[in-house]
């Protein structure tokens, strides 16, 4: 369970929130919302320790996770605004060291088998650079279909997606959710997942 | 009412610190002139005449003060900036910033008096002993500080930034320091130290403690000053400093 | 092992893209070159000089390459995802560091023998100033990536680093390149080789810690 309390949080000398608070159990998401600027990427980037809050602190199934640090880390897949992909690689080669670093090595056949369902297999073996950006959006999410984290934290992870991607990664997602897995999400959109299993945070 | 009653942390935040900082000024600034001024007469009058080097020498009662200032701040500046990383503390860091300027001023003052010693005394303005390229690199440390400082826009990450930044160089300059004289002793160059007299007369190390005595009050009376500015400046939205600039 | 799996990934990076490493080499000679084009040529200055220039010269390259660094890492993302990896991040800063120092500083070294015969350096000085160069580039990579994890993505960041590290380089400097002055002079290079590798020791246990402080500060 991830639990946040009292969270505050600073960017260039304006405080964004302060006093936030929620928490979250296996099996659930978190939907964040709020207009440009609210601080939706910044609460993201504090739940997965890329910048330390101002005040309050995260826990970790009743742990703080200043305490955690790396047994955090490897329990997150974060998915941030960039795809976070090297040119000069090519994509089977960029999505194995994505699941490299994030301790969870791939074999050759299993991240062929993702860039396959994300269809974007033809291009494995091509320099990332020649992808556009909604292929490269896809190669980032390929990770999604690999990665065994419990907790999501993806950052307007539709962005670039046509509609037949957004329902894999919706289904994705749920899936994930079924077993036992959490996520945190900002997007525009209104993910279809049952709603009972949605919370909805929305920062002013 | 003994020391340990006064409640010190309640001063460690910048709305209690600003107006304490203020009454403390005065004071400071006070005792500065009045020190320097006593340092200046003893050095310039009381001060024996140096039967080989003249009159000239009488420079190094600044020349020496303001080298210890200037290496005195840099370790204080790598103080405050320790407690900004470790405790978080936005005063701390503040008080960092605010030391630099003063430090490098000392430093330079220390270079530019070391100058105009070495003239006389070896025909140069500048020659490559220990103490001089050293003082000289601790220069470099607090350009490279200031600079870092100016520019990232990011309050916060400057200050940290800098934090790193001043505790790397404060870990270094014993090490620069034992280089240098390393590089010296190798190389044979000027190996006249410029703070050494044979035997220094009872007045002259006294001028200088005065001095630098005095130079202490005036970095205290102008850091205050200077931690009051930025103070204000970035707390310049927060409800108490709104209400201190109402109420003025 | 994720540490040996960071490293190869740095060296695949460059073997991809790898102009910008040639690069640097280039500037080492050349820079080189321009010293007895400065101070003329008669054999005996070249000589003694020598030492200076060509550490001065890999100072100076050392301090170019360092941009690469963390900065296309920074850009597109993968900094972050580095960060956020179970690998602790000193690890990680590690081997950043050992990639870069392989790519842009080992060869600097084996340049140097060659551009100390321009000199007219005796075999036994090329030898010293070869090996203080080994034990010194490290140490450049070390401090180095603390000025570049400081200046992460600030403008007027190459000149910015440079400000902050070439001071910081001194010490590395005089020791490396006093060993071979005091080699020459007969007074044997000990002294000076030792106190480059005491250096690299020191670097090597707190650049990293110092590196990832700022990554960290630089990210936020």
């Amino acid at each position: 369970m991830l639990l946040a309390s009292d969270l505050a949080c600073e960017r260039g000398g304006r405080t964004l929130f302060s006093g936030l608070n929620f928490s979250l159990k296996r099996g659930s998401l978190l939907h964040v919302q709020g207009a440009n600027g609210s601080g939706k990427t910044s609460l993201l980037r504090l739940l997965c320790r890329l910048s330390t809050p101002v005040a309050g602190k995260i826990s970790w199934d009743g742990e703080d996770v200043r305490e955690l640090r790396e047994e955090y880390s490897a329990q997150i897949t974060y998915i941030g605004h960039q795809p976070a992909i090297k040119d000069e690689l090519n994509v089977l080669e960029n999505l194995q060291t994505a699941q490299m670093l994030a301790g969870q090595p791939v074999e050759r056949d299993q991240a062929l088998h993702a860039l396959g369902l994300l269809g974007i297999k033809k291009y494995a073996h091509l320099p990332a650079r020649v992808l556009s950006q909604g292929q490269k959006r896809r190669v980032a999410l390929a990770r999604l279909w690999l990665s065994s984290t419990p907790l999501w934290v993806l950052d307007e992870p539709f962005n670039a997606l046509d509609a037949e991607a957004t329902n894999l990664l919706q289904q994705r997602i749920e899936n994930h959710l079924d077993d036992g897995g959490m996520a945190v999400l900002t997007t525009h959109q209104t993910p279809s997942i049952a709603v009972h299993r949605v919370n909805l945070l929305v920062l002013a | 009412m003994s020391l340990l009653n006064i409640r010190w942390f309640k001063y460690s935040s910048p709305p209690a610190f600003y107006p304490l900082a203020g009454r403390m000024i005065p004071y400071f600034a006070v005792a500065a002139t009045l020190l320097i001024a006593a340092g200046l007469y003893l050095g310039f009058f009381e001060a024996p005449t140096d039967f080989q080097q003249g009159e000239a020498y009488r420079i190094i009662f600044i020349h020496v003060p303001a080298a210890w200032m200037s290496m005195f701040l840099y370790l204080l500046m790598a103080g405050y900036a320790a407690l900004a990383l470790g405790l978080n503390a936005r005063l701390s860091a503040m008080m960092a910033a605010s030391l630099a300027p003063t430090g490098a001023l000392f430093t330079l003052i220390a270079l530019l008096t070391g100058s105009f010693w070495g003239k006389p005394m070896w025909g140069a303005w500048w020659v490559w002993d220990a103490r001089l390229t050293s003082e000289l690199i601790l220069l470099f440390l607090y350009i490279g500080y200031l600079s870092l400082q100016s520019a990232i826009e990011d309050r916060r990450r400057a200050d940290r930034a800098s934090a790193v930044f001043a505790l790397v160089g404060v870990v270094n300059v014993p090490i620069i320091y034992f280089s240098v004289k390393w590089w010296n002793t190798l190389h044979q160059g000027a190996s006249i130290s410029l703070t050494k007299a044979p035997a220094m007369a009872h007045t002259m190390l006294l001028a200088m403690l005065v001095m630098a005595l005095g130079f202490w009050m005036y970095s205290i009376a102008v850091v205050l000053m200077r931690v009051r500015c930025v103070i204000a400046e970035r707390e310049r939205e927060a409800g108490w400093m709104r209400d201190r600039v109402e109420s003025d | 092992m994720m540490w040996l799996g960071l490293l190869r990934r740095e060296l695949l990076l460059v073997l991809r893209h790898g102009s910008d490493v040639t690069a640097v080499l280039f500037f080492f000679v050349i820079a080189v070159s321009l010293f007895p084009l400065g101070l003329g040529a008669e054999p005996n200055l070249l000589r003694q000089v020598a030492p200076g220039v060509v550490w001065v010269s890999a100072l100076l390259s050392a301090m170019l390459s360092l941009g690469r660094l963390f900065a296309a890492d920074h850009a597109d993302g993968t900094l972050e995802q580095i960060v956020l990896s179970p690998l602790p991040l000193v690890l990680s800063v590690a081997a950043k560091i050992l990639g870069h120092w392989l790519v842009s500083g080992l060869p600097l070294v084996l340049l140097a023998p060659l551009l100390g015969l321009q000199f007219d350096l005796p075999v036994h000085e090329l030898g010293i100033l070869t090996l203080s160069l080994l034990l010194g580039t490290p140490v450049l990579s070390l401090i180095g990536a603390i000025g570049a994890a400081l200046t992460l993505g600030v403008r007027g960041g190459g000149v910015l680093v440079a400000i902050l590290v070439l001071p910081l380089y001194i010490p590395v400097l005089i020791f490396g390149a006093g060993a071979v002055t005091s080699s020459a002079a007969g007074l044997g290079a000990q002294g000076g080789l030792s106190l480059v590798g005491a250096m690299l020791v020191l670097a090597a246990v707190f650049a990293p810690l110092a590196t990832a402080a700022a990554l960290r500060i630089a990210m936020e």
